[in-house]
């Protein structure tokens, strides 16, 4: 083991193993609470749940609320809402059962001490949109980690979890995790028959617009680094949707939102001439989608791809009118405390550059691509529906648990359930508690046992980027070359400008096809064996050097997945250059994915989609 | 806009260290004040700001597009269950807003362990904690396995 082999070893026993304490952990970690209560239950983190996750700098709207209790809407509104926004292709059933299940997790928020704004007239919660309600969430996420860590046996902050451990006595059953203690650097031996991963999906991994100082304000957190994919894939569950991208239209630079402003203030979007474009684009977006784009609301990607079009045409900017709506001073303020609770950086880039949109239009852009599983787009975990009602084809077990046995997942994690966002991530995390809790009860004595050969040869690899620096770096006399060791963050912009050039990036304008897609494919292979010499200063760049890992791993995944789905379902977010037309003949499907982390292939299929009829 | 801090205004402490989702505030062995050491990967998410008791903590737009002159500072009072800004634009206008944070007192919350058990019938339904109850109609909704059909809509 050489310069590590007498690094602490720490060993966690627990009965539910909650890798992640966002909003999807915090749910998970409360609920496990109520149903087992004998039980150990263990919150991992690797940052501090007080201010983690992408909620950690608050939030102004919650994104997914029925108000069932008002008869606003149903939950069979919901699923039709997101599949249509998402080009058909949602699985309803977890959609529905987020949404049955939502309303009591908001209810709880408020009683909690979340301030939820009131429509002073009818005294119900004010409505941003259909779906969305407003908050003052600056201490949304504080609130939730409250409630988590007064359920918790113990959350253990600081920690990055960078593998699951398997069982050596039942084939594809899951039995813990290992990581790594960013302040002391002690290494972590978690045991539990139950895991849920409830970490983040992926920010990084596409070139960002700002590649200097600024490269840290991309729209999703910074710190998601694909953990929600790397675990369940490293551990052979079943992927599925990882092509499914988002790209968002959002305030330039800043990637302040713009739901509350179309939704709340009515502003809306014209060309820099001052026209409005969407119809220029009609018959073009139905050439190539047919009649979703008749659809209401007009799915997120086409209206995206409208805007595409009128940049190249070469009448950008897009710009938000906001120069009327502004002038009602109620209004102006809520444009303002908008992005203070959850996007400050575009209130500083506005402040910056003189922007007061009473006065000035300020511009749109859309991003880079993301890839996760809570917000308009669904990539993540293939699993298990409800007992009640699921199809058989989507239910081999426990709900919410993978293809693997005992893991559990939720929020960005799982796949197919697209419009979860924070409240859904939450109440997600629940339902797959109770069913976590549910699979520990039923396996009554019998626990699955880890490896000790399996977990100390993690240690080595977890470890080895700190060996490879300390040995690498005495070839050199200073600086960041070495021929020995690749720096995380230059690990991460080769991956970025594979991703952003060869699997549709903003420098592509988001256009990609095979031979572009095979080229790809073939670097990131030789970007994942340079990732066996990255190099660790320090514990912090030990926890780079695995976020890259993590995202490494999930960006292959959406590359292949890319590389299968041939045809281009959400015009906007991505094309396929050589299939530029949606087939709903062939691919009126889901796609799945499954890695064999012993011989580096990944199996593809189809999956059916299942609709909710009437 | 990265964060950067006051040479005089911190004391070490490191709060900001122990809050930053990014791990990216570190104290400095030479001065033994905290500051931020990788810019690139901060996302002027404010909880080190809002978190430093000495107000030591501020940000600067990012280099690549915000011209200098600019500031956006906040006060966060969790007792008084509010939070102020001041946003300060490069050609000197002033914005200032208040708003809630939080109706309850902080550390209020039960644990669940604290609520009635469930019965053996319940962990084989589909509800979930304070449900039916919490979701305030009458019953937790449900789909019909019929109601799950394959084909285009």
């Amino acid at each position: 083991m050489g310069l590590f082999s007498r690094r602490k070893t720490v060993y966690v026993d627990s009965d539910v193993l909650v890798i992640g304490g966002g909003m999807a952990g915090c749910g998970a970690t409360y609920e496990a609470r109520y149903w087992g209560r004998d039980l150990n239950i263990v919150c991992v983190e690797k940052a501090n749940i007080e201010r983690s996750g992408a909620v950690a700098q608050g939030l102004y709207a919650i994104n997914c609320y029925m108000g069932m209790q008002w008869d606003e809407n149903q939950p069979e509104d919901h699923v039709r809402y997101a599949r249509n926004d998402l080009m058909g292709l949602v699985r309803e059933d977890l959609g529905y059962d987020i949404a049955r299940h939502v309303d009591s997790s908001v209810h709880k928020f408020e009683e909690w001490g979340l301030p939820i704004m009131r429509d002073p007239e009818t005294g119900r919660y004010m409505r941003e949109g259909k779906w969305q309600i407003m908050i003052h969430g600056e201490s949304y996420k504080p609130i939730v980690a409250e409630a988590a860590r007064k359920a918790a046996s113990k959350v253990y902050n600081r920690i990055m979890v960078t593998h699951l451990l398997m069982d050596k006595t039942k084939a594809n059953r899951v039995a813990g995790a290992v990581g790594f203690n960013v302040r002391t650097g002690d290494f972590y031996v978690f045991r539990a028959p139950a895991v849920i991963v409830a970490a983040g999906g992926a920010s990084h991994i596409y070139k960002p617009r700002a590649v200097g100082e600024g490269m840290g304000r991309t729209w999703y957190a910074p710190w998601s680094s694909a953990s929600a994919y790397a675990l369940p894939i490293l551990a052979g569950a079943k992927m599925t949707q990882m092509e499914n991208r988002i790209v968002l239209t959002r305030f330039k630079d800043g990637y302040g939102p713009v739901g509350a402003y179309f939704l709340h203030l009515k502003t809306y979007t014209e060309n820099a001439y001052g026209d409005e474009y969407e119809s220029n684009w009609y018959e073009n977006t139905k050439e190539l989608v047919g009649d979703y784009i008749d659809r209401h609301p007009v799915p997120t990607c086409l209206r995206n791809h409208a805007i595409l079009e009128e940049v190249k045409a070469g009448r950008g900017p897009i710009r938000m009118v906001t120069k009327e709506a502004f002038q009602d001073p109620h209004k102006e303020t809520i444009g303002w405390e908008n992005f203070l609770g959850m996007t400050i950086g575009q209130a500083v880039v506005w402040a910056s550059q003189n922007v007061d949109p009473k006065h000035t239009n300020p511009e749109l852009t859309t991003s880079e691509p993301y890839v996760m599983g809570s917000h308009a787009t669904c990539s993540g975990a293939w699993a298990s529906g409800p007992e009640d009602y699921a199809p058989s084809e989507y239910q081999w077990g426990y709900n919410r648990m993978m293809t693997v046995d005992g893991l559990f997942g939720a929020g960005d994690t799982i796949g197919g359930t697209a419009h979860k966002f924070s409240s859904g991530s939450f109440a997600e995390g629940r339902i797959a508690a109770k069913a976590a809790v549910n699979y520990v009860k039923d396996l009554g004595k019998e626990r699955p046992q880890v490896s000790e050969a399996e977990y100390q040869n993690l240690k080595q690899v977890v470890f080895q980027p700190m060996e490879n620096y300390e040995v690498g770096r005495n070839e050199i006399v200073a600086g960041t070359v070495s021929p020995s060791y690749l720096l995380p963050i230059s690990g991460l912009q080769r991956l970025e400008k594979i991703m952003d050039e060869y699997v549709g990036g903003i420098s592509a304008h988001y256009m990609t096809n095979e031979p572009l897609l095979t080229r790809g494919l073939e670097l990131l292979g030789m970007l994942k064996e340079d990732l066996n010499k990255l190099g660790a200063e320090d514990l912090h760049q030990l926890q780079r050097a695995w976020e890259l890992q993590h995202r490494v791993l999930a960006s292959e995944s959406v590359a292949h997945h890319t590389m299968f789905r041939k045809e281009t379902r959400w015009p906007g977010y991505y094309y396929r250059g050589d299939h530029m037309k949606l087939d709903d003949k062939d691919w009126h499907c889901f796609t799945l994915s499954q890695y064999d982390r012993e011989s580096g292939e990944w199996a593809m299929e189809k999956a059916p989609v299942y609709h909710i009829v009437d | 806009m990265p964060t950067f801090v006051y040479m005089t205004r911190c004391d070490g402490c490191g709060h900001c260290v122990d809050i930053c989702p990014s791990d990216i505030m570190h104290i400095d062995k030479t001065t033994r004040r905290a500051y931020n050491i990788e810019p690139n990967m901060c996302w002027e998410c404010y909880s080190c700001v809002k978190a430093c008791p000495q107000n030591a903590i501020d940000a600067r737009g990012y280099a690549d597009f915000a011209p200098l002159g600019h500031s956006v500072r906040v006060l966060r009072e969790p007792e008084k269950g509010t939070i102020s800004w001041k946003v300060k634009f490069r050609n000197g206008h002033e914005k200032n807003f208040e708003s809630p944070i939080r109706t309850t007192k902080w550390g209020t919350i039960p644990s669940p362990a604290e609520l009635p058990p469930p019965s053996e019938a319940d962990f084989k339904n589909q509800e979930l904690a304070h449900e039916p109850d919490a979701l305030n109609i009458d019953g937790l909704p449900a789909l019909s396995p019929d109601r799950l059909k394959l084909g285009v809509v």
